[in-house]
């Protein structure tokens, strides 16, 4: 947004309501957020956010930076715990139970809803051990078979299997960005989660990986619900059914991906996609 | 940028002419540098040069050749299968009469008890050890080399090197040593005594096992407990503690705690250990637990350190995998700080291995003979023996001093080199 200073001032259109514009409700939701509100200290970061998410449904949050979505997104499967001095108000339902209901532990929903980051983060460990940590923790193979045949599945579902089948003993740190980050992936399906959350994976990634990374995305989403936040549009139309339109810690509009870059009802989501700032 | 046209000197020349400036203060600041290394260094090879030459005599010892008459008369051992026997018998008078009979001469009682006083008193426990073991040897007669009393050592040593004498040896005792070099019947061998016998009022006597043995239970004692304790509290303080008032005390105290001279640490488990539960004094338990409180702070700081360090990448896909946060800690937090965690503990207990002054609260100063075969036997530790025998009068003990120091040092230097071998198998490159 700051390059926006030295260029000729935008005029903003004013915006003429607080409410969320498009379609942010659905039937049967996957994950249904209520009246979501995330604080940092005495700063809200996140409003009144109201929205649904279908199974098996690829959602991109697009929004300048800072808008919140990064944020939104570690709601849902609660990573925001990790941050002391963050709060969440409201509610968010997956498969209609409140994640943030006191009695619910983090651990197996955890599991449920997987997370690849914007950063590929493989443990500085061996390529199998990577992918095999998440169903050794969670007790998910009790032979070295079972285990071995979920780490070549995963890594199969991730595209990584044929490149390195040779070399699982090798350390995952020395694959090159776009491999780390499918085997970060690989790692996160070893669990068979039901969603996949996504921050930003391909903001670190040259456009052949991000390439490799968004045909994969298009592959997963035939069975799992996925939630990517991504700063390129283009990413965001390519890869998605619904997009959401977050500014200001607002989620301004919501819609299938096609009418939101086509014809968006909100002027700011224009402003945006049209390049106007962002 | 328009304006440096219409100066004389463009922005080039001007960044030009400060260059050799630059240069001039860029190679004095390296210099600086250099003279600071050198200086250290300087420090270091003076330091080790002087204890090396003083200390590498202690590794040699002066032994006497003497035809021993191993006659039964003298002995007294009436019943061989008596163990008793053998240990009241006259080893003593044995020796005394070897003396006699190679320098017939000598009368007098002055001289009798100089000529006697070549010898150590620990040269008839070793007669006794060689005749307890083969009874055979009684009745016959046998060359035996008796080790020399500390004086005639540091003669015999001093009669290889420039300086002149200043020990105690009068002008009778030099001439007999003369007979025996004249005879072949003196020689330097490997002081094995130094690395097998606990202390000694006797310094041909001396050796430093006890307090190597003392170092070695008190350090592990010391390592047993502040290692797991300290990285713990580590974890605990950078893992799951509330950023409070609470903990920012904890953590200002930690701080200070490492900077509280360490004979207050001593004062603390005299206090402690011996006054309020009673422990017995000098033994390595509580010297361990003393040097426990003292290597605590350090250990705990570098272990912070080290896990702060740790990527926060790591631990959020650890979380994000659905890990516990006691599974991320065990698998991914730890492991990679394990290094660190290390280094850390290693120069806590160099640290504690050189500390003499909390031992000396809790009386492990004291003169202890035999070698402690555990961690509630009396004992002390190599720092406190160096102090011991600098402290002492007799010459042979100077030579002694430095070669503990040596041994010290090896102690101090295998133990970084194991804490360095460590952190490189630990610390696997990604």
């Amino acid at each position: 947004m700051n390059n926006t200073a030295d260029e000729k001032p935008v005029d903003l259109p004013e915006q003429h309501d607080d409410h969320t514009v498009g379609k942010p409700l659905l039937k049967d939701p996957k994950i249904s957020v209520r009246n979501a509100n995330v604080f940092y200290g005495d700063k809200q970061a996140v409003f009144d956010v109201d929205l649904d998410i279908g199974a098996n449904q690829v959602i991109a949050m697009i929004g300048p930076s800072g808008c919140g979505k990064s944020t939104f997104l570690r709601c849902l499967n609660r990573m925001n715990d990790t941050i002391d001095i963050c709060r969440v108000t409201g509610e968010i339902n997956l498969d209609g139970q409140n994640i943030y209901d006191k009695k619910l532990d983090v651990v197996p929903l955890r599991a449920k809803v997987g997370m690849v980051f914007q950063k590929p983060n493989p443990f500085p460990k061996s390529i199998y051990d990577n992918v095999a940590y998440g169903p050794k923790i969670h007790g998910l193979a009790n032979r070295r078979s079972e285990l071995d045949q979920i780490v070549e599945t995963s890594l199969t579902k991730a595209g990584l299997w044929n490149e390195v089948k040779d070399r699982l003993d090798q350390p995952g740190t020395g694959l090159s960005g776009g491999q780390q980050q499918r085997l970060c992936i690989a790692r996160t399906i070893a669990v068979s989660p039901e969603v996949i959350l996504m921050d930003e994976p391909c903001s670190a990634l040259d456009p052949i990986a991000t390439a490799k990374i968004e045909e994969l995305i298009a592959e997963l989403s035939e069975n799992y619900t996925i939630a990517i936040v991504t700063h390129s549009m283009q990413q965001a139309a390519r890869v998605s059914h619904r997009t959401a339109y977050f500014h200001m810690g607002k989620l301004v509009e919501v819609n299938k991906t096609q009418k939101v870059f086509t014809n968006p009802e909100h002027s700011l989501t224009e402003s945006y996609i049209t390049g106007r700032f962002g | 940028m328009s304006n440096s046209n219409t100066t004389e000197l463009t922005t080039t020349q001007i960044v030009q002419n400060s260059l050799k400036k630059r240069y001039r203060a860029e190679r004095r600041f390296k210099a600086f540098g250099i003279a600071s290394v050198c200086v250290g260094v300087f420090a270091l090879l003076i330091l080790f040069t002087e204890i090396i030459s003083k200390g590498v005599g202690a590794f040699t010892q002066t032994y006497v050749q003497l035809e021993l008459k191993l006659d039964n008369d003298v002995l007294g051992i009436d019943d061989v299968s008596n163990p008793d026997a053998f240990m009241q018998a006259n080893y003593t008078k044995v020796i005394r009469n070897a003396l006699k009979e190679q320098f017939p001469t000598v009368k007098k009682r002055r001289d009798r008890r100089a000529l006697y006083g070549m010898v150590s008193v620990g040269a008839s426990y070793k007669l006794q050890a060689v005749i307890t073991k083969n009874p055979d040897l009684i009745g016959t007669t046998q060359k035996f080399w008796v080790i020399a009393d500390d004086d005639l050592d540091t003669y015999y040593k001093s009669l290889s090197d420039a300086e002149p004498f200043t020990g105690r040896m009068n002008d009778k005792q030099q001439a007999w040593v003369q007979t025996w070099v004249d005879n072949n019947q003196i020689k330097r061998k490997f002081n094995t005594t130094l690395f097998t016998a606990g202390d000694s009022s006797e310094p041909e006597l001396a050796g430093i096992l006890g307090a190597l043995v003392g170092s070695l239970l008190t350090l592990s004692v010391t390592l047993i407990l502040s290692f797991p304790i300290g990285v713990a509290a580590a974890v605990y303080l950078e893992e799951y503690a509330k950023r409070n008032k609470i903990t920012d005390f904890i953590e200002v105290n930690i701080n200070n705690l490492a900077a509280v001279p360490s004979v207050i640490f001593g004062l603390l488990g005299l206090a402690i250990f011996l006054n309020f539960f009673g422990m017995p004094r000098s033994i390595p338990l509580v010297g361990g637990l003393v040097l426990t409180l003292m290597t605590l702070p350090t250990i705990i700081i570098s272990s912070r350190a080290a896990i702060k360090a740790v990527p926060p990448s790591i631990r959020e896909a650890a979380l994000g995998m659905g890990a516990s946060k006691m599974q991320m800690i065990l698998h991914h937090v730890i492991p990679l700080a394990m290094p660190g965690m290390l280094t850390g503990a290693i120069i806590g207990l160099a640290q504690a291995l050189g500390e003499t002054a909390p031992l000396l609260m809790i009386g492990m100063v004291a003169f202890i003979v035999d070698v402690p075969t555990g961690i509630t036997d009396s004992a002390t530790v190599l720092p406190v023996q160096i102090f011991l025998w600098a402290d002492s009068p007799e010459r042979a003990f100077v030579e002694r001093t430095s070669a503990a120091i040596m041994v010290l040092l090896v102690f101090l230097i295998s133990m970084n080199g194991i804490a360095i071998w460590l952190r490189k198998r630990l610390e696997r490159r990604w």
